[in-house]
């Protein structure tokens, strides 16, 4: 009866379920950072990643696409790091941010997020050859898939590619987003990411809002507002860019 | 008041987002064009302007500066919400497809931060 009526009412206050069982998981993670790695492995980097081992079990249960979200019990998680709340912070961060940093870097701020999208498209692209991939549509739809998880099936469904294709191309830019997530810090030194000015250009070539809203968590949180910055226009440019100008230039090049 | 910052941040990202879904279908794509974007862009002008021309009131920051700070642990939230079983299970191609693509946008950063910067020793 205890147990049932504890599930209950966590269930019935779903979120803020979702910001005790959080709170619990960041005070865990710092706590293994400061023994186990004595803070050379980031706190926020240790409970990204073990949100994700988190969401992993959590869809290996349950079967859904929602990773932890979808265990009843957990359901706030799901409202918590949705798009909705994920933005509202993202955007709050933007407060106390320097406007010359962004004046600055503002041209290639905007060229990055361009040559961003065409990279990791190309990229894209050319793994989808190299697995055997023969038709323009599907080597297209997998090359926007690279670029993020939503570029790849909008464009996808302009072209009318295969359901399986549509799915793959999920599946590459799911990847592409936790790796960002994960990798960021690991690689941060050795690119220069210690500054505004690189954390534009970051923002604007990696382009996946979750992915660089992680890795810049793990990073350095100061930096988080200039990546986001540029990362919200890539998905934009992408499904701009992606079905049109990038899809001729496939079929351009593939024999029919 | 807090409320007062609160609503003031989510009057921000509404008005970025409804700019952004329009140059959406302004330019005939499927998608959010940057909404957050602008969102923070007015908040950061904001944030620029108050200090020569008027001030917020601590409490007012204070409702923005809480939704600040919650951005990692709503972040921690993010990550446990993904789709990982779809991720490593979906075969070779969507994997390599992604760590390619990843490994190639790190490579370039320190290309482009070359450009438009000022001075070198400048943070």
């Amino acid at each position: 009866m205890i147990v049932d009526t504890l599930a209950e009412v966590l269930q019935k206050n779903a979120l803020i379920t979702a910001f005790v069982f959080v709170g619990i998981l960041v005070w865990f993670s710092y706590l293994l950072s400061a023994r186990l790695t004595r803070g050379h492995l980031h706190g926020s980097a240790i409970a990204i990643a073990l949100g994700l081992v988190l969401a992993y079990v959590g869809g290996r249960v349950t079967g859904g696409d929602q990773g932890l979200a979808d265990v009843a019990l957990f359901a706030g998680v799901g409202l918590m790091g949705g798009a909705m709340f994920r933005d509202f912070a993202i955007v709050a961060t933007a407060f106390g941010a320097e406007l010359e940093a962004l004046k600055k870097a503002g041209g290639v701020g905007a060229a990055s997020v361009v040559i961003g999208v065409v990279l990791s498209f190309a990229v894209g692209a050319i793994v989808a050859v190299l697995f055997g991939y023969t038709d323009a549509i599907s080597i297209s739809t997998i090359g926007a898939g690279a670029a993020t998880y939503i570029v790849g099936p909008v464009t996808g469904t302009a072209l009318g590619a295969d359901s399986g294709v549509v799915a793959l191309s999920v599946a590459a830019g799911l990847t592409k987003s936790i790796l960002v997530m994960i990798g960021t810090p690991f690689v941060a030194r050795s690119i220069g990411l210690d500054n505004p000015h690189a954390a534009l250009i970051y923002g604007g070539l990696m382009g996946t809002t979750s992915g660089v809203a992680g890795g810049l968590a793990a990073t350095d949180p100061k930096l988080v507002p200039y990546g986001a910055m540029t990362a919200t226009f890539y998905t934009g440019v992408g499904c701009l860019l992606a079905p049109s100008i990038l899809f001729l230039a496939v079929r351009a090049l593939v024999p029919a | 008041m807090v409320i007062y910052g609160v609503a003031l941040l989510s009057f921000c990202m509404l008005t970025g987002v409804f700019v952004g879904d329009l140059l959406g279908e302004l330019i005939g794509v499927q998608a959010n064009v940057g909404g957050v974007g602008i969102a923070m862009l007015m908040l950061i002008l904001l944030s620029n302007l108050r200090d020569e021309k008027f001030s917020l009131g601590a409490p007012t920051e204070k409702g923005i500066n809480f939704w600040s700070a919650m951005y990692i642990p709503i972040v921690v939230a993010m990550a446990a919400k993904q789709n990982v079983v779809a991720a490593v299970s979906s075969g070779w191609m969507a994997i390599v497809a992604g760590v390619a693509a990843v490994a190639a946008s790190f490579a370039m950063i320190p290309v482009l931060a070359r450009f438009g910067r000022g001075d070198r020793d400048d943070r």
